[in-house]
Order: structure tokens, then sequence, then C-alpha cells
């Protein structure tokens, strides 16, 4: 391979899919198999982290930045005056198996701008992906994306070699999408994605049956949203991604704050911050459905359609229903007291374990790790020390944002934690 | 009076002091690796040979007192060769022997306790490695990795990397310790390197490397440039997951 010319196509088609935000490389059970190369299973591992704090564990790269579609929010839009340029099929299997050689990468994320049709497009990321697979005998992590309006023949191809597939929906209402990218249409995203769906049950089922049926997408499907592009509301996004994780069980729905690459009208303009901290409060409120047992209507509904930014979703919860407080740490089911402010759910089961030889107070809850500055307002203990005032929901927020003001101040300029 | 066990550092030696002292019935007792020992002003000291048949009896009992990942954390808190391990360990090991039921995770005990940080610093290392690991291609075809860690975990790496890379040669050298690890595409062994005196571990010389080694680290470097997204800068959340002093290992920081 030539050097310069990969370099040069390097530098293009990695910036161009540095907004992709997933780089997860973990939930495969791919192992070496004949003493080839690489092994899937304990992947997971960030071998670097971008200046932005941002894992790289995968080579992250489009097979080409051409393409025959306009979305306004996306740099390698067909009307934007940009360099183009194409790896080869060669050129993207030579890379990653040299750099993965070298420890730097986990595996290959390969996505591609749209070139004569879906079709055509999605063959070549396939060809790329099994060749790794069949001719360099790799075990590597592979996540490739589906290209909107692939035929089901090549999602059901693409899965037997990827490791994950996703599809970006991007655009989280079908306005905005018809705004910001007329060409595409809902269904076309859907398709691939009920293809794999429905693969990946198949999957399942004729894995019981026959120990040696082939792998299909062990890591599973994903999807990206991107924030703050197109006036859309935190319930829109969050009503969206709830809706493609109970219809696709999908593994992951990332929130990608919008970078301002564009002077396009529709658009925010460049220079106006990426929002990151709003990005921030998404993922909490994904975590909260996920892992903390909520419904999306708790958290946002026609009352309240957006995430507060001073504070994060489940305190802004709780200061709504203070009627199910204060709970008592000792007695409170699971589900209860995952939804104490300040608590996250290793500190819940620690209270479990811990709870059943004593009586907890609050020397113990500090020391599994309560975030009392917050939990103290909503919770009884082992003690008779307790807040006793009979708080407002505003009082309360007042007195937590003055009581933990560094780490919010950090937050709101920068900060990406989750609950801590 | 005290006894000081002096023995070779590995441990196999170690392991082998412990069951010499209970041999002995030694009360007051300290082991000190052998390039660490100095003659002590009083009491007596003596020299163990480690032998493989005594190591192997004192592991089989602790094995019964505990679940293997209790176990595993005597290993791993062992090579955090911190000054005062021996102690550390031998008085768990005490405690546990002496115990009926299973406390090997009774964090009340200060012994204990000690040892699970230990062996937390050196699991965090271990994964620290097994990410920032950086081969670069020899001209016979070996990969090879040079590193400094803070604690001895080279022998903890050995698996990890002999799943990853069954199909090349590779050999992770530890500067600090001189020693390293040598997979062949058969089996691993420890070796040790006579590296030239102007072997510089931040170069990749011509003399040794590839030519198409310092290609492929520029385009690693590339990408790394590439994939950054400047309008998220935020560089207090990068140093807090790559510490400065991995810098030297990673070529894209160089
Ligand atoms: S189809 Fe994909 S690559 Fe092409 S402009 Fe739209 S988002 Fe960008």
């Amino acid at each position: 391979m030539s050097f310069e010319r990969v370099q040069e196509k390097l530098n293009i088609l990695a910036d161009a899919a540095k907004y992709d935000v997933s780089c997860s490389s973990s939930g495969s059970n791919r192992t070496n198999k004949n003493k080839g190369l690489g092994d899937a299973s304990a992947s997971g591992i960030c071998h670097t982290y971008t200046e932005d704090g941002r894992c790289v564990s995968l080579l992250k790269i489009l097979l080409t930045n051409h393409c025959i579609f306009d979305c306004a929010y996306c740099v390698t839009r067909k009307s934007n005056d940009i360099k183009r340029a194409a790896f080869k099929v060669q050129e993207v299997v030579d890379l990653t198996i040299n750099f993965y050689r070298r420890n730097y990468i986990e595996g290959l994320f390969l996505s591609s701008g749209i070139f004569k049709s879906a079709d055509y497009t999605m063959e070549r990321l396939v060809a790329v992906a099994k060749k790794l697979r069949l001719e360099e005998n790799f075990n590597g992590y592979i996540h490739l994306k589906s290209i909107p309006g692939a035929s089901d023949e090549l999602m059901r191809e693409a899965g037997l070699y990827a490791d994950r597939l996703s599809v970006n929906i991007e655009i989280p209402t079908e306005k905005g999408l018809k705004l910001l990218a007329p060409d595409k249409n809902r269904a076309d995203f859907i398709k691939p994605m009920e293809k794999v769906k429905n693969e990946i049950i198949l999957y399942k089922n004729e894995k019981k049956l026959i120990k040696s049926t082939p792998k299909y997408a062990p890591a599973g499907q994903s999807t990206q949203m991107i924030v703050g592009a197109s006036g859309e509301s935190d319930m829109q996004i969050m009503y969206t991604s709830n809706y493609f994780y109970k219809n696709f069980n999908l593994k992951r729905v990332y929130y990608s704050g919008y970078v301002p690459i564009s002077y396009d009208t529709r658009l925010p303009q460049i220079g106006t911050p990426v929002p990151m901290l709003r990005e921030n409060r998404l993922y909490q409120t994904d975590w909260l459905l996920r892992f903390y047992g909520f419904n999306i209507e708790e958290i946002l509904n026609e009352q309240n359609q957006s995430l507060d930014l001073d504070i994060d979703p489940k305190l802004g919860w709780a200061l709504r229903n203070l009627h199910e407080f204060p709970v008592d740490i000792n007695k409170a089911d699971k589900r209860m007291l995952a939804r104490i402010p300040g608590l996250g759910m290793k500190s819940v089961f620690k209270i479990l374990n811990a709870r059943r030889y004593r009586q907890l107070n609050w020397d113990h809850l500090k020391s599994i790790g309560v975030a009392l500055n917050r939990a103290q307002y909503f919770i009884v203990c082992a003690s008779n020390q307790f807040e006793r005032r009979d708080l407002t929901s505003e009082k309360i927020k007042g007195l937590i944002l003055q009581n933990s003001k560094s780490k919010y101040t950090a937050m709101l300029s920068n900060q990406l934690n989750l609950f801590g | 009076m005290e006894t000081t066990l002096v023995y070779d550092g590995t441990f196999d030696g170690f392991l082998t002091c412990v069951f010499t002292a209970y041999e002995m019935k030694l009360k007051a007792v300290s082991m000190v690796n052998e390039k660490l020992f100095q003659e002590p002003l009083f009491g007596t000291s003596e020299v163990i040979i480690t032998e493989q048949e005594k190591a192997n009896r004192v592991w089989a009992g602790l094995k019964k007192k505990m679940s293997s990942n209790e176990l595993r954390r005597f290993y791993y808190a062992f090579l955090s060769e911190n000054p005062t391990v021996e102690t550390t360990l031998y008085q768990a090991i005490l405690y546990v022997f002496a115990s009926t039921k299973n406390v090997a995770s009774d964090f009340g005990n200060v012994h204990i306790l000690e040892l699970s940080k230990l062996t937390k610093n050196v699991g965090r290392e271990k994964h620290r490695m097994e990410a920032f690991v950086r081969f670069k291609l020899t001209k016979d075809v070996i990969y090879f990795a040079n590193i400094a860690p803070d604690f001895n975990v080279l022998p903890l790496l050995k698996n990890h990397f002999e799943k990853r890379y069954a199909d090349q040669k590779w050999l992770i050298y530890d500067l600090k310790r001189k020693y390293g690890i040598y997979y062949d595409l058969q089996t691993t062994e420890l070796i040790s390197l006579e590296l030239d005196a102007n072997f510089d571990p931040s170069k990749t010389s011509s003399a040794i490397f590839a030519p198409i080694e310092l290609e492929f680290q520029q385009l690693w470097k590339d990408y790394f440039r590439s994939t950054n997204i400047k309008s998220r800068k935020n560089m207090k959340l990068h140093i807090q997951h790559v510490p400065k002093r991995y810098w030297k290992y990673l070529s894209e920081k160089q």
C-alpha cells in the first residue's frame, strides 16, 4: 500500500467519521479461533483517549465520504465543498490488521457515505468485514454501519461477520428529518434494523437447537441521535429513544450534541457551543430508564418537556414527587431505594446487603458511598437526626445547589459524569 | 530475637519463607527480598532457598481456606513490591490459617484490608498495561514493546496477550525490572535481554525496527489527531484517563 495515499485518505475519512460518538467495543463473545489474530470477548479496552476525553477503542473511519445525499447536519453532504476520498477494501483491511497487531485498537468501526446506491455501499462494507474474518482470520471487534435502504440479504450477511450493527436515526422527529434530510425517510432506517432484529431472534432460537449455528451480530444493534440540530425537545428525543429500545431490542442509543459544521440557516450557526450538558442529562435519563426502573412518562411528559440543566433528572423527579418521601433506608424495597437522589445502583445493592446484618445509620451510608448532600432530604435511617423541616421543592433544590456548588459549576462548564 | 528470612524475590521464594517460618515455629520473623537485604544490627538472618514443593504446600493450604478469587489477591498484592508487603501477606496468612471460617474477605482485619488495597492497585495497572502496550515490529518480525510499570505486572499480562496475538511473535519487556515475556508462536517464556547500551526506548531506530514501522506509527498519530473534536476539548478529563506518566509509552503522544 502506498503510504502517502493512505495517509491522506485516513486523515480525511477519520475526520469525517468522528461525529459518530459510539466507540464501544464491548458485548461480543467472539474468541480467538484456530490460533488466528484477535479476541473480541475481552474487548471494551480504551487504548487511548482523545483530547476531548473520549475513549478510543476502535479504528473509526468512513469507507468513503462521497455521498449522493445532502443531509444538512452532515459534513459529508453532497453540497459541502470538501475534499473527497475513498478507501479500497484492501486498504481498510491492512490498516485494521496493522493497527490491531500493534495493540492500538480493539477492532474496526466502519461507516460510509452513500455512493451510487444503498446496496452498492453496503456490499463494500460487508466485503471488508468478510475479508477480515475469512482471509485474515481476524477475531477482533467489527462494528458496521447499516446503510439505510440496504437489502435484507446484505444485512443478513453483514451480521455474520460483524459484532455490532447500527443505523443512526440522527434526527429524532420525522418533521426534523423532512426539513434537514429531505432525501431520507424513516422507513429506510427501520428496514435494516428490523431485519437485524429478526435475525438476532432467529439466531438465538436456532442456537438452542444447534450449537454450531454461526454467530449473528453478537454485540447487537445500536443507534445515535443528534441533539440540538432540529429544535427538538428532550421529550421528543427520549420518546423516540424509548420507542427504538422497545421495538428493536437495541443495546444502546447514543446522544451526540450537535457540533456546528455549516452556515445553513436551518441549523445552529458555527460557533454555537456543543450542548454537552444537555447531552449528559439525556444519558442520565437513558440510564434511569434502563437500569433504575423508571418509566419515560415519569420523567418527561406534556407538563415537563425538557430536562433541568442545573440538576440531574432523578433529583428533578424526586422534587416533583415529594409525597413519595422520605424513604426509610432500612425498610424500603429495591425499586424505591433506586429512586432516591444521590444513590447509584451500586449503593443500592450495598445497602440491601449490609442492612441484613445491622440497621444502617448516617455513618454507614457515608462509607457505602451515598451522596448525602443530596440524599439527606429524602431519607430516614437508624438515627434520630433527620430533616424535620417541611421544606418545599424549591427550598431543597436551593440547598442542594448551594452545597454542591463546585461540582455543578464544573458540570455546567464541561464535566461529563453520570451519577456519582 | 527477630529472624530475617532472605529469599530470591520470587513468589515461590516468599511462600517457601512462609513454610519455613511455620516449620521452625518462628515467632518474630520478617522476610526480605535478597536485592533489598541489609545485614541487621540485631537478630539473625537466614538465606532461604526456594523450594517448589514447600511453596506448593503453602499455596494448597491457602486454597482450601478461600475462593479462587480471594486466593488470587495474595499473588496480586505480592506483585505490588510494596516495601512491607511480605509482612502484610504473612500476617494475613497467619490470620487465615488461625481461623476456622473463611476470613479472606474480612476487611475489618487491617492486614486483609491492606492486602485488598494493594491488589486493587496492581489490578488497575494490569488493565492499563493491556491498553497502553504499543508493539513495534522489529526487523526479525517480532512485535516488541517496552514498559516500566509501577508494579511488577508483567506475569499477569501473559494470558491476555496470548489469547489476542496467537499468530504473531511478541515480546513485552520491563525496562525497570530487566526481564520480559516472549511468545514464540508456541509458548510464552520469561527472558532476559542484553539491550544495546545506546538503545533508546522512546525512539524507533531503523537498526532494530522494520521500515514500515515508522509509517504505521505516523498513521496512528494522524488518526489520533483526526478523530479528536476540537470544540469538545477537555484536557482535564483526558489526563484523568491517560495519566501523564504513561505518555511515554504512547506513540500518539510523542
Ligand atoms: S446519507 Fe449519511 S453520509 Fe450522506 S449526507 Fe446523509 S448523513 Fe451524511
